[in-house]
């Protein structure tokens, strides 16, 4: 299969929706001309033109408020924002008004809305600009949450998105746009929501990886075969819905489980996994399950800071060290 | 327009402070290149003159905020430029001990609020210093900057609505270098003078040459007389423009053809330095003078930067609250 990038797979999938359904339109900051600020929607005002394609002043209220209007009266609005710091400035469109639309209507709102949405820290950009922001959302019934974590979940999962009926937020993590993979060409080629995918099968611990620390766990996980620790790496792929039978599937084969994010540790995705797998799978469970991720402050800027306060590779491998030796 | 009746102190320490604005972005870039500088860099090379001049009508008392773009409004309010180098350079040293880089530096002894890294974020925060100087009838002013493309945030109609109906005593100081990012001011906003949006909020809106300190600095004064008088806010919206990318490495797609060349006619810092010498105020020597001044602090500044010490990893774990809570886990 030919391999392109995480960014040249979600222009794809765009592009593919875009010719697929009329309805199906772009719009963002600096999303046409320039390209988009990571460079994603590169060659798409080329295209499909600039009605289709559509730059917007710094307004994310109503840039993303104006595609939940639009999705309520039939089209397809994909919306960039281009930090998911900057969710917080379009917050109650998001929270009060799409989450809710449908439920509230009593069935009769349909929300086609998919907010495309960068997480995760590029490296020095310091607190407003790093943030991991998946379970602030999390905790709002409504919204549908993706974190893909390779090119070809990337396109599979944003096209399931943008053909759905519910709103979504897409978290694609600055750190994998250039992170190239197999992606099939197939133009209705999708992956579902709900579905966790094993990336690597093991019998001692399970990791749960969620967006970049799916290719962290598996590093992690190299190292350990050589400790001869066996584990196994599952990228839920979606946090909402989350696939729960995969992952208990897997914690009762291995009893031991971490879960890995770069968002902080509190009240992080892990938070929500690790209650469901207690309440669920305590039974399985032959130690503590351990969350790692961000540490508890705020996004430092020096490297020196912010290498410390982000989770790593050997995070993941102390954390399994520790699990397997009880 | 006629300088002479301005005090030589203010004509010079206008000229110092635009000249070390410029060249010390100039001198960040070579750093981030050189590797003393990890994170971004928004320069506001070709906006000395709004930075500066805005500032320098303000009284040590007042404050501001700042934002991305922030390194010429943090030195006009009196920042160190070695403080400043060593925040880009990552050190404990620096102005927020290297925690916020270029996007976060504050100065709350200077009444720098702060850089801001979301657009659009100073407005309320200017708004609520205002209503404190107010309620405390303190004789102070907060000044907002922000750009072309930050006045259509919702924060700034929600700000000016509300310091127009209680008549705060702020400045909103806009900008307008054309751009917001890589969109052009025209595809952002349907109208060409954003001073006009002041109407609908019940204040005075006026559009000044920003590449000329002096109007910049009358207008912000009249600006600061009125608001003290309790006559409510101002927007002043000071056009110019910026001459390199919106960060470093901008590949610029986006320029007219053409526009580069007509700004770069009009360049502040050496325009303002024609202008000193034709007014017979200062000689070429004096000039000078000031100029290798400014290059002897800057080469200070980054070594002292340079010099710094990075941070301890313990320090990402200290400063999130005021108190530390003995065995309670953050
Ligand atoms: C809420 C928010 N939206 C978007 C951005 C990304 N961004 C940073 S600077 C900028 C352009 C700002 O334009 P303007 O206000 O004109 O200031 P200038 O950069 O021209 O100085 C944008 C869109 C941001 N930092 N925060
Ligand atoms: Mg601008």
């Amino acid at each position: 299969m030919r391999e392109i990038s995480y960014s040249e797979a979600i222009r794809e999938a765009m592009s593919e929706e875009m010719r697929r359904d009329t309805a199906v339109f772009l719009v963002g900051e600096d999303v046409a001309v320039f390209g988009g600020v990571w460079g994603v929607s590169d060659g798409m005002l080329a295209e499909f033109g600039d009605e289709r394609v559509r730059d917007t002043p710094i307004s994310e209220a109503a840039i993303i408020g104006a595609g939940l209007g639009a999705a309520l009266v039939g089209m397809r609005p994909i919306v960039e924002i281009m930090f998911g710091d900057f969710l917080m400035c379009g917050g109650d469109q998001i929270v009060n008004q799409a989450a809710k639309a449908r439920f509230m209507s009593g069935g009769k709102a349909n929300v086609p809305l998919t907010l495309r949405v960068t997480s995760g820290a590029p490296g020095s950009a310091a607190a407003q600009h790093s943030q991991s922001p998946e379970s602030w959302f999390m905790n709002v019934p409504g919204i549908k949450i993706a974190a893909p974590s390779t090119p070809a979940d990337a396109k599979g999962l944003l096209k399931t998105a943008v053909r759905g009926a519910d709103p979504v937020l897409f978290f694609e993590h600055k750190m994998l746009y250039g992170e190239t993979g197999p992606v099939p060409e197939d133009a209705d080629f999708t992956v579902p929501f709900g579905q966790a995918n094993v990336v690597r099968q093991g019998r001692d611990v399970t990791v749960i990886a969620v967006s970049i620390m799916v290719p962290k766990a598996l590093a992690a996980a190299d190292l350990l075969a050589a400790e001869g620790i066996s584990v196994e790496v599952i990228d839920p792929r979606t946090l909402v819905p989350l696939d729960k039978e995969t992952l208990i599937h897997s914690v009762a084969k291995t009893s031991r489980v971490i879960i890995a994010h770069e968002a902080h540790r509190r009240s992080g995705p892990g938070a929500e996994i690790a209650a469901m797998l207690a309440e669920e799978a305590v039974e399985y469970l032959d130690g503590p399950i351990i969350r790692v991720g961000a540490k508890n402050v705020p996004l430092p800027y020096s490297p020196v800071l912010e290498n410390f306060v982000l989770p790593g590779v050997d995070d993941i491998v102390a954390a399994a060290r520790l699990l397997a030796s009880k | 327009m006629d300088i002479t009746h301005y005090s030589h102190d203010l004509l010079a320490h206008l000229f110092q402070r635009m000249t070390l604005v410029r060249e010390f972005e100039l001198r960040a870039i070579e750093e981030r290149r050189r590797g003393l500088i990890p994170g971004f860099i928004h320069s506001c090379v070709g906006q000395e003159a709004t930075a500066v001049a805005a500032c320098a009508a303000l009284a040590q008392q007042d404050v501001i905020t700042s934002t991305h773009r922030g390194h010429g409004h943090l030195l006009g309010k009196g920042g160190d430029p070695k403080f400043m180098m060593a925040e880009l350079a990552g050190r404990s040293s620096g102005y927020c001990l290297g925690r916020g880089g270029s996007l976060h530096i504050a100065d709350f002894d200077l009444g720098i609020l702060g850089a801001n890294g979301i657009v659009g974020g100073g407005f309320p925060i200017a708004t609520g210093a205002a209503l404190a100087f107010q309620m405390r009838r303190e004789q102070r002013v907060a000044l907002a900057f922000f750009g072309d493309g930050a006045i259509n945030e919702g924060t700034f109609h929600e700000s000016a609505n509300l310091a127009g109906l209680w008549k705060l005593p702020v400045i909103f100081f806009c900008e307008n270098n054309l751009y917001g990012e890589g969109t052009p001011q025209h595809k952002q906003a349907p109208i060409a003078d954003l001073a006009r949006r002041a109407d609908s909020y019940g204040f005075p809106g006026v559009s000044v040459d920003g590449n000329d300190p002096i109007a910049v600095y009358e207008a912000t004064q009249a600006a600061r007389r009125r608001a003290l008088a309790g006559d409510g806010p101002t927007l002043i919206e000071a056009k110019t423009y910026r001459f390199r990318g919106h960060y470093e490495g901008d590949p610029q797609v986006y320029r007219e053809p053409g526009e580069m060349a007509a700004w770069r006619q009009r360049d502040p810092v050496p325009a303002f330095r024609a202008r000193l010498l034709e007014s017979g105020l200062f000689d070429e020597a004096q000039l000078v003078e000031m100029e290798t001044a400014v290059q002897t602090e800057l080469d200070v500044a980054v070594a002292f930067a340079a010099a710094a010490p990075l941070p301890v990893v313990d320090e990402a774990l200290q400063g999130i609250y005021a108190e530390t809570h003995e065995g309670l886990v953050f």
